[in-house]
């Protein structure tokens, strides 16, 4: 056997034993999904915690890192093994988080030895929950107009602004936010900190959405001293360490639909609500076609998000290819919860019954509307294409 | 396996990329359209995929080809779809030599293939849409058979040395089981062919066989069990018609960003107006999605994988869908002079066409996928 080989039945064998039953059922909402943090609540499930801890013993949390900041420090195509060993029994993600998905990358590329082994352990263990400070009132799109400001005070820096957007704000620990150093530049002054969302003067405010969930938050930082070893990269350099963090944000974001574990929602629920004809196919055909068409198209995109990831470990991708992943999985994730609203009927429209899971499917629609703004609409991400890839040219 | 091209096929992929735009370029095509060439592509040409090794590219080093895979195929495919070429290379060497590969035909037949001297033809179809069943019938005669029905949008049937067909020795016309696959030679008395000139220039025959009478050794692998083969020759044929239009979609893609950066109006670049840069941009997205799927479909396919089914459905249905849109935006973006014969971006756009209605639409392969997974 290769020791790939070997490796996978080593890690076949260990997930059977070690992923309880309850971390197989697919995700229904929110609740289902670990975030971690220092105000995790493991009381609903206990299983949450011991699968997590469990996983990062091994490092698996993040298994591509490195084993001195807590990962399992897995090859590309060990890590490849591990997750479709993980798809194959159903498992759930064992920690979700933007430590892992967004700042960790980040962290790993531009952070002091310091700041990694200070941070990113933690990240693995799921013990902090970290936010993102990007987005200010009048900076959505052109992030790069921000005016939350962060002056230098010595041994500190002293934040002062707004943060408009920032999801989970009022759940998460620490936070990772752009900060203007310089108003003489507008990319070349920004600067990226870290720091503890406890820390004096900062405060939250959730904005309700149209999904009836507030996971987001207005952030409000009064004179906030925040340590000098808390900026991360150069200052003023902060921009480079922003883009290289939203590519990872992108990346994570046109996966999303994907990762949804066990059977097929969208062909079981058309198929419970409208039935099968006597030649065994859907009984609503235009109904199944659509399904079929977009079937076709989500197997395709899971193709994609395999080769971008290999071409990534390999050094093969375009800089700017996670714009079009997350251009293409967001439209297709909107398409898919449009299919299962109409497959679901006045079922899913249901909005607090028990019956709908609280409106499970309803809510898990309108929460999809976001993936298309969220880390740069859609908009952006073809501006992106077209000016990086194509290289069109400016008007 | 990673999801891109190694460094040998990356190698193979430039070759090719070379030679197919040296030898056969969009000019080649017109070429042979202007003189209503009767043969529909050029033997001499062939001659010379068979010295690059290409035509053996899918047979077994033992039988005196490359013995490579359905990645490599893809990959001389792909330029041959960039260029437009006109070539019986996926009929031959990709879906026959599939149906022939491990069969007691092979001895017979793959000689010629390798040597470019054999170019064969593939008769499924016996309506417009392709897989509404098989009613064409073969019965036993003396030591062989009779084949009498009829087929068509069989490309290069006209002139082919060898013709496979898939017949019915048992059941009716829906079965799945019941059919033989045949290797017809081109001289069998009573087999007639009828060339039409499609939209794209090429040609594609109605066949006619009126009691053709062939040995029982033109029998591909068992009788009654034509479907293992023919279900071979699919994959191969709709993989291959795939990397074609990969080529057909990304060649369009291509020529009309390039455009976008030369034409001006109003002052500007078009490329510089940002309703026609998220189009192309959009194009670009869809073809990258489609690249995977290809790339996908192919990996299973040599690695015989019980998943390759799907994934071939999947990448015929997405390339279709994908080259479709990139050659409707690419005449459209052109504005007026993508309208025009002079101009190449509608040969691309016919050519889309041929390819996406061949083996299977878009409709089709999505109405496998829901069979397959039970709706
Ligand atoms: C679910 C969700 C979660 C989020 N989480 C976070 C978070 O955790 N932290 C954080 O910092 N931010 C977060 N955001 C904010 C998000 O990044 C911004 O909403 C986004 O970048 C768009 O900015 P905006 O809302 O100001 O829209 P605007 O920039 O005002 O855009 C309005 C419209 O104009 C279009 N537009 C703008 N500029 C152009 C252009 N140049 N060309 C073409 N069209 C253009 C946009 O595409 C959009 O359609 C989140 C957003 C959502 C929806």
């Amino acid at each position: 056997m290769s020791s790939l080989e070997t490796f996978r039945a080593e890690t076949r064998a260990w997930l059977k034993e070690n992923v309880p039953a309850s971390m197989r059922e697919p995700v229904r909402s929110d609740t289902d999904i670990n975030w971690g943090g220092r105000r995790a609540d493991y009381a609903k499930n206990p299983d949450q915690k011991w699968y997590m801890d469990a996983m990062a013993e091994r490092g698996w949390t993040v298994p591509d890192w490195p084993t001195e900041y807590g990962g399992g420090g897995l090859s590309p195509a060990e890590t490849k093994i591990l997750r479709e060993e993980m798809r194959r029994i159903k498992a759930r993600n064992p920690l979700n988080s933007f430590g892992i998905s967004m700042l960790g990358p980040a962290l790993l590329k531009y952070g002091t030895e310091a700041q990694k082994l200070k941070h990113l352990p933690k990240i693995a263990r799921g013990e902090i929950r970290w936010c993102q400070g990007y987005s200010e009132p009048n900076a959505g799109s052109d992030l790069a107009g921000l005016a939350t400001s962060a002056e230098d005070r010595g041994d500190h820096f002293l934040v002062n602004g707004q943060k408009v957007w920032t999801s989970y704000a009022d759940k998460a620990d620490w936070i990772f936010c752009l900060v203007r150093t310089d108003r003489t530049s507008k990319q070349g002054g920004i600067s990226f900190l870290l720091f503890d969302m406890e820390s004096e003067g900062v405060s939250t405010r959730p904005i309700l959405l149209i999904s009836g969930y507030s996971p987001f938050c207005e952030t409000f930082f009064d004179n906030v001293k925040v340590p000098k070893e808390n900026l991360v990269g150069e200052l003023n350099k902060g921009w480079d360490v922003a883009k290289y963090l939203l590519g990872h944000e992108r990346e994570m974001i046109s996966g999303m639909g994907l990762q949804s574990s066990g059977g097929n929602p969208l062909v079981d629920g058309a198929i419970a609500m409208v039935g099968l004809d006597e030649s065994g196919r859907l009984a609503d055909p235009l109904l199944r076609a659509q399904i079929a068409l977009f079937e076709v198209r989500a197997k395709a995109f899971s193709a994609m998000s395999e080769r971008f990831i290999d071409e990534l470990k390999a050094g093969k991708a375009h800089p700017a290819q996670p714009s079009m992943m997350k251009y293409y999985g967001t439209e297709l994730n909107k398409t898919r919860h449009e299919l299962m609203m109409a497959a679901g009927g006045s079922d899913a429209l249901e909005w607090d019954s028990m019956q709908s899971n609280g409106g499970a499917a309803a809510r898990a629609w309108l929460r999809t509307k976001g993936n298309s703004i969220e880390g740069g609409t859609s908009e952006i991400q073809l501006n992106i294409i077209a000016k990086r890839i194509l290289e069109l040219p400016s008007q | 396996m990673p999801l891109y091209l190694n460094d040998e096929q990356t190698m193979l992929a430039d070759t090719a990329r070379d030679f197919v735009a040296q030898h056969a370029p969009v000019k080649h095509l017109r070429s042979l359209r202007d003189t209503s060439d009767p043969t529909g592509f050029s033997r001499d040409l062939w001659k010379q995929f068979a010295e690059m090794g290409f035509t053996g590219i899918l047979i077994p080093e033992g039988d005196g080809g490359l013995g490579l895979g359905h990645i490599e195929a893809g990959v001389v495919l792909e330029e041959i779809g960039r260029n437009l070429s006109p070539s019986p290379f996926l009929a031959t060497s990709v879906a026959a030599v599939a149906a022939l590969n491990h069969s007691a035909q092979r001895d017979r037949w793959f000689f010629g293939i390798v040597s470019g001297e054999t170019v064969a033809a593939i008769a499924v179809d016996e309506k417009a849409k392709h897989g509404t069943g098989i009613a064409m019938r073969a019965e036993r005669s003396g030591n062989g058979f009779r084949l009498t029905g009829t087929k068509q949008f069989v490309a290069h049937g006209h002139v082919a040395d060898l013709i496979l067909v898939a017949a019915r020795t048992a059941g009716s016309a829906e079965d799945e089981q019941g059919i033989t696959l045949f290797a017809v030679p081109k001289d069998a008395a009573n087999l007639s062919a009828d060339p039409r000139r499609l939209a794209d220039s090429s040609l594609a025959a109605h066949l006619t066989f009126d009691g053709v009478e062939v040995d029982a050794d033109a029998v591909i692998g068992e009788v009654d069990q034509g479907s293992l083969p023919l279900k071979a020759l699919l994959a191969a044929g709709r993989t291959g018609a795939s990397a074609e239009m990969l080529g057909v979609g990304g060649g369009a893609a291509d020529m009309t960003v390039a455009y976008l950066k030369e034409r001006k109006q109003f002052g500007a670049h078009i490329g510089s107006f940002q309703a026609l840069q998220h189009r192309a941009a959009h194009v670009y997205a869809e073809m990258e999605v489609a690249r995977a799927a290809v790339l996908k479909a192919q990996q299973l396919l040599d690695a015989g994988s019980d998943e390759a089914e799907t994934a071939v459905s999947v990448a015929k249905a997405t390339t279709a869908l994908a080259t479709t849109l990139s050659v409707q935006e690419g005449v459209q973006m052109h504005g007026g002079i993508g309208m025009t014969d002079e101009y190449d971006i509608g040969f691309y756009m016919k050519r889309a066409r041929v390819l996406a209605e061949l083996f299977g639409d878009a409709n089709y392969h999505a109405d496998q996928l829901a069979r397959a997974a039970g709706y």
